[in-house]
């Protein structure tokens, strides 16, 4: 396998994008993340990005995005309508066929302008399931509820995720809900969402977008002084319907991990810092759980998806918040995770390490 | 291996009947039908792939988002990794490219690839055309975009204004060679295509493409699945793809640098000097007609301004003894978006297997795939062979 | 944590994205569809005896397909649930519900739908219920109401008779209704605005000075931010145009056949579409010099409607190879 490393990225995220296209949100993630490593469209044999027309209301969103890359002359490009983490595993493919060294990835999402949970229930079972619109959190719900009841955890445990995230979170400009003294019985005391889901438990709805550059072997070792070389990237889903498959244990991500680490040499346990794409705490607790992250990893140090979860690009912005991680030197060894569909249905494990 | 990778095999080809309403299945059932279909062609079941890759155009269609997640049981993928792409119209070629490079990254042995559209669930113009508050609606679907485009190039080029009928005429000709294709219209003439009322002046009813449900699969494999099949299977010999933006000064929009490079790159991978003479058939995304004469020119098989003389010749003809074009009836006669580049692939890959049944030519040793999206922004490309590369 | 810019004199407007669509079923689907048109629910059984609820058209664990179509009871036990209060739109619902995974009797898997009761604290797992349906069934699962406390429901037969093979349903509408609050980026805010004081904005690139109009705030070629805004005169020349003879969804006013045109102001760099009008259509050709035609002062609004047509001014034409984008000057390419 070729080494692949994320040798920079950028960030941007906040509660509404209110006066901003798609286009304008990524001009300057995009220029951000060439420019830190010193490299111009040209160098760049590859371009990938993620988003969803649905999200917005816009068909064909990501032909006016394009304009973002400066696409003259023409470019080796494509676009996954999912997150970005999974544009970043069809570019990371191209790399490991040789015939290219650098890869442009970026996704975004700008949900404010319809109501979220609801646009979700589009993607169930479009016979059975979606004409009762059952809404994200409502479906989270659900499987919340079973985490609880099958005695796996409490919601007082998992309201301690929502502060550990919280917690972490400070420091980070990115993050929409940050707090040093936020505490259980905080958690405990905001608004009931879904029953056994408080407001806290549910990941902040964000809007935003990221920009990844992804170099091969030497060339990343040239742009940066600390690449975040990818050693093992796996995705798996699981099956549709809310009714047939093991809504606590997400067998995909347990299986993705699994695969990532024979790749990888290491074993998602073993990592130093875990960044996790969750909807509600209770998935935070499932992945945790399923992937094997033991009590020594530190879990979302940037506070996670739970402290700003932008549709389409929470996946893609875990994998950058894992990557500065080692770039910083704060972390050896990383895990970043990305999910798609109701009750991580799919679920996408990236395994990272610095020299 | 080389610059490619992996050396990829087409292994199996899978398509439905192509029409307005399929109204026997589900979105399921429509994409299983092709999906099985290309298993049973490859000698494979479900537990043999190892991943999915499907491509469709936008998710309002049929109303449903992220449509891998509903589908993930229907294409056996539950356990499996599933990619889900969308580059607009050039979909079905992309979804197919990607496919491939998980096979040339040594990433998968066996992968499954898929496009589908189920338009009879809403309305095309709907889907394509949302409207958007504070512009100025006054396009109306794809054809109100590419009209303009196609009348800059009759003006450039001087042809006669019949060649895009000629083009109609022949792609529903080889319509009645492809069980599977929309339109069959045996008792079509010349001149009812040319008395067809206009829709977006220059083009006529009779030159557009139909709105069809379908499904259109491919089982992709290395070299050791290659050369282990036990019939004939379709190397690929190149792949492409480029994108540039929809509008900006200087712009080709007859011929976009986005297509000429995709071309000559796709070429170049596949050891071709001369697309003309090496390549033995084309399957070229051709939704409007006079599209048959522009992409040519484009593409290099005709010298600028001088495609239109391969149509008029009748030389793009099945039985012209040219270079036979869409011998499938191509977009023009069977269009199920998501779906329609991968179809390009698939029969390129049929003709170079043998296998394309009433509408193959004879002895296809390399055959072009190609397809396009946006305002022609967006292209993707293969070159097929029936001999390793 | 806050938005980026105040909201204040902001334009906005309702985007909906509405269409009922029809959905064909399949005969596994579909016969789920007839079972609830009948009051029955309907699974698919697999050859081991396990029974999915709704009717699937595949076991998800090896892709095969499942065909055998069963009955199971309309009542069941909750797996879990959830309270939705306030209602979703778009829902079946019009008061504050539960939400559960129901396995019922027969079942293997548990189906979703809504538990009706009173409060939150009617629910529970582990809880027995029962189907509810509706009076006037098509085929839908809709016709399913929903779930009651068993005992508590309103003593309907449990079933009618089947007229599956009679009439089986095959095909059944799923409405969708999405609502957006469509707001203009800064800068097209600028460039709307200035149409009510009858101006015409572009944007000017850094890179080259290339004129962009309307104004997206980007150069797509070199990808570099453009903030810089330029008025532009209200003539210029028609690049290309298509005569259209459809009708276009939502513009009953314009009379077919019409023509649409890429204007190209004097001083921009690219076209952007208008309608052009004033003069015969078959005498709108490549090259036409065309001016702008206001509606009323008292009519102008912050939108790019405030321009009914173009009409030809009368000056001579643009040469056709300049015409339109420069592209037909560029790499020596000419264009008659």
């Amino acid at each position: 396998m070729r080494e692949i490393a994320v040798v920079s990225s950028a960030i941007h995220q906040v509660e509404a994008l209110t006066f901003k296209t798609d286009v304008q949100l990524m001009v300057p993630l995009i220029n951000e993340a060439r420019d830190a490593v010193g490299l111009v469209q040209a160098d760049v044999g590859f371009t990938c990005s993620g988003s969803s027309d649905f999200l917005a209301g816009q068909g064909f969103s990501f032909v006016q995005t394009l304009d973002a890359v400066g696409a003259s002359p023409p470019i080796n490009e494509s676009h996954v309508e999912m997150d970005g983490v999974f544009a970043l595993y069809e570019a990371w493919v191209k790399l490991q066929i040789g015939e290219i060294d650098i890869a442009l990835v970026y996704s975004y999402g700008k949900s404010s302008p319809g109501s979220r949970r609801d646009v979700l229930a589009v993607q169930l079972d479009p016979y059975t399931v979606a004409p009762l619109w059952p809404d994200a959190h409502a479906v989270a719900a659900l499987q919340a509820r079973l985490l609880i009841e099958s005695g796996a955890v409490t919601a007082e445990e998992l309201a301690a995720i929502a502060v550990r995230s919280q917690r972490n979170a400070v420091g980070n400009p990115n993050a929409l809900r940050a707090s040093a003294q936020m505490t259980v019985a905080d958690v405990m005391a905001t608004a009931m969402v879904a029953d056994p889901l408080r407001a806290a438990d549910l990941a902040a709805e964000a809007d935003g977008g990221c920009a990844v550059i992804l170099a091969a072997g030497d060339r990343a070792r040239e742009l940066c002084d600390r690449p975040a070389w990818i050693r093992g990237i796996d995705h798996r889903i699981d099956a549709h319907g809310l009714g047939v498959r093991d809504l606590v244990t997400a067998p995909s991500a347990a299986l993705a991990a699994m695969r990532a680490a024979d790749s990888a040499g290491f074993s998602a346990g073993s990592v130093d810092i875990a960044e996790l794409h969750a909807a509600s705490t209770a998935q935070v607790h499932v992945l945790t759980v399923g992937m094997g992250l033991g009590g020594d990893v530190r879990i979302d140090p940037s506070g996670g998806s739970l402290a700003g979860d932008t549709l389409m690009a929470a996946g893609l912005m875990r994998v950058a918040e894992a990557a500065r991680q080692i770039a910083s030197g704060d972390a050896d060894r990383a895990l970043a995770h990305g999910s798609s569909g109701p009750c991580l249905q799919q679920n996408l494990v990236c395994l990272i390490e610095g020299d | 291996m080389g610059s490619l990778g992996e050396h990829t095999a087409v292994l199996g080809v899978g398509q439905t009947k192509y029409q307005s309403t399929r109204g026997d299945v589900s979105i399921a059932g429509l994409v299983r039908e092709a999906a099985l279909r290309a298993l049973e062609d490859a000698s494979c079941t479900w537990a043999d792939i190892d991943a999915v890759v499907i491509g469709k155009a936008p998710d309002f269609f049929e109303g449903l988002m992220m449509p891998e997640l509903f589908l993930a049981d229907a294409l056996g993928c539950v356990g499996k990794p599933i990619l889900r792409v969308h580059t607009a119209g050039s979909v079905g070629g992309s979804t197919a490219l990607v496919a491939t490079s998980l096979i040339q990254g040594r990433i998968h042995q066996r992968v499954l690839t898929l496009g589908f559209e189920k338009q009879s669930e809403s309305n095309a113009t709907w889907a394509l055309s949302l409207p958007q508050p504070f512009s100025v609606s006054i396009n109306a679907g794809a054809g109100g975009y590419f009209s303009p485009i196609i009348r800059r190039y009759m003006a450039r080029s001087g042809a006669p204004d019949l060649i895009g009928c000629m083009v109609a005429y022949k792609d529903r000709r080889h319509a009645l060679l492809n069980p599977y294709a929309h339109l069959h219209q045996p008792d079509l003439t010349f001149d009812q295509v040319v008395d067809a009322p206009m829709l977006w002046d220059p083009i006529r009813f009779s030159e557009t493409c139909p709105s069809s449900d379908g499904a259109c699969a491919m089982v992709l494999g290395d070299e050791t699945a290659g050369d282990a099949a036990g019939g004939p299977v379709a190397w690929v010999h190149g792949t492409a793809m480029r994108s540039e933006a929809n509008n900006f000064p200087g712009r080709d929009e007859v011929s976009p640098q986005a297509s000429r490079d995709c071309a000559a790159e796709v070429f170049a991978k596949a050891g071709i000097v001369d697309p003309r003479t090496e390549i033995d058939v084309a399957e070229i995304y051709v939704p409007f007609s006079w599209y048959e004469p522009m992409w040519l020119e484009s593409l290099g098989f005709a010298e600028r301004d001088e495609g239109w003389r391969m149509v008029e010749d009748g030389s793009t003809g099945i039985d012209g003894g040219g270079l036979p074009v869409n011998c499938s009836g191509g977009v023009l006669s069977s269009n199920p978006i998501g779906a329609s580049g991968m179809i390009r692939f698939a029969e390129a890959a049929l003709q170079v297997r043998g296998m394309a049944g009433e509408h193959q030519v004879d002895g296809a040793q390399k055959a072009f795939g190609h397809a396009y999206g946006g305002g022609a922004q967006y292209f993707a490309m293969w070159v097929v062979g029936a001999n390793k590369p | 944590m806050s938005k980026e810019l105040p909201a204040q004199g902001r334009l906005r407007a309702d985007l909906v994205i509405e269409y009922p669509f029809t959905r064909t079923t399949g005969p596994v689907v579909g016969a789920f569809m007839t079972g609830l048109r009948d009051r029955r629910i309907v699974g698919s059984r697999r050859a081991d005896g396990w029974v999915f609820v709704p009717a699937a058209e595949v076991d998800p664990d090896t892709g095969n397909p499942l065909s055998e179509i069963v009955d199971v009871a309309s009542v069941g036990v909750v797996e879990t649930w959830t309270w939705v209060d306030p209602p979703r739109p778009g829902s079946p619902w019009d008061d504050p519900h539960g939400l559960a995974l129901v396995r019922l009797d027969g079942a293997n898997t548990p189906m979703l739908h809504g538990v009706l009761v009173d409060s939150v604290a009617d629910m529970a797992t582990g809880m027995r219920v029962e189907a509810v349906w509706r009076e006037e069934r098509v085929g839908h699962i809709t016709d399913l109401l929903g779930f009651v406390p068993e005992g508590t429901g309103t003593g309907q037969p449990d079933r009618t008779e089947k007229s599956a093979v009679a009439d089986p349903v095959r095909s059944i509408r799923t409405p969708i209704r999405l609502e957006y609050d469509f707001i203009p980026s800064a800068a097209a805010q600028e460039y709307l605005r200035a149409y009510a004081e009858k101006r015409i904005l572009g944007n000017r690139s850094p890179v080259d000075g290339a004129v962009f109009v309307p104004p997206r705030g980007v150069d797509p070629r070199s990808g570099v931010e453009t903030t810089e805004m330029v008025e532009l005169p209200h003539a210029g020349h028609i690049g290309n145009f298509c005569v259209t003879h459809l009708p276009i969804p939502g513009r009953s006013d314009l009379p077919t056949p019409y023509v649409s045109a890429w204007i190209h102001l004097d001083g921009a760099d690219i076209g952007f579409l208008g309608l052009v009008s004033g003069c015969e259509n078959d005498e709108v050709r490549i090259g036409m010099r065309v001016q702008a035609v206001w509606k009323a002062d008292e009519e102008l609004g912050a939108t790019a409607e405030n321009i009914l047509y173009w009409e030809p001014s009368g000056e001579p034409d643009v040469p056709v190879e300049q015409a339109g984008n420069r592209a037909w000057l560029g790499e020596g390419m000419s264009d008659a």
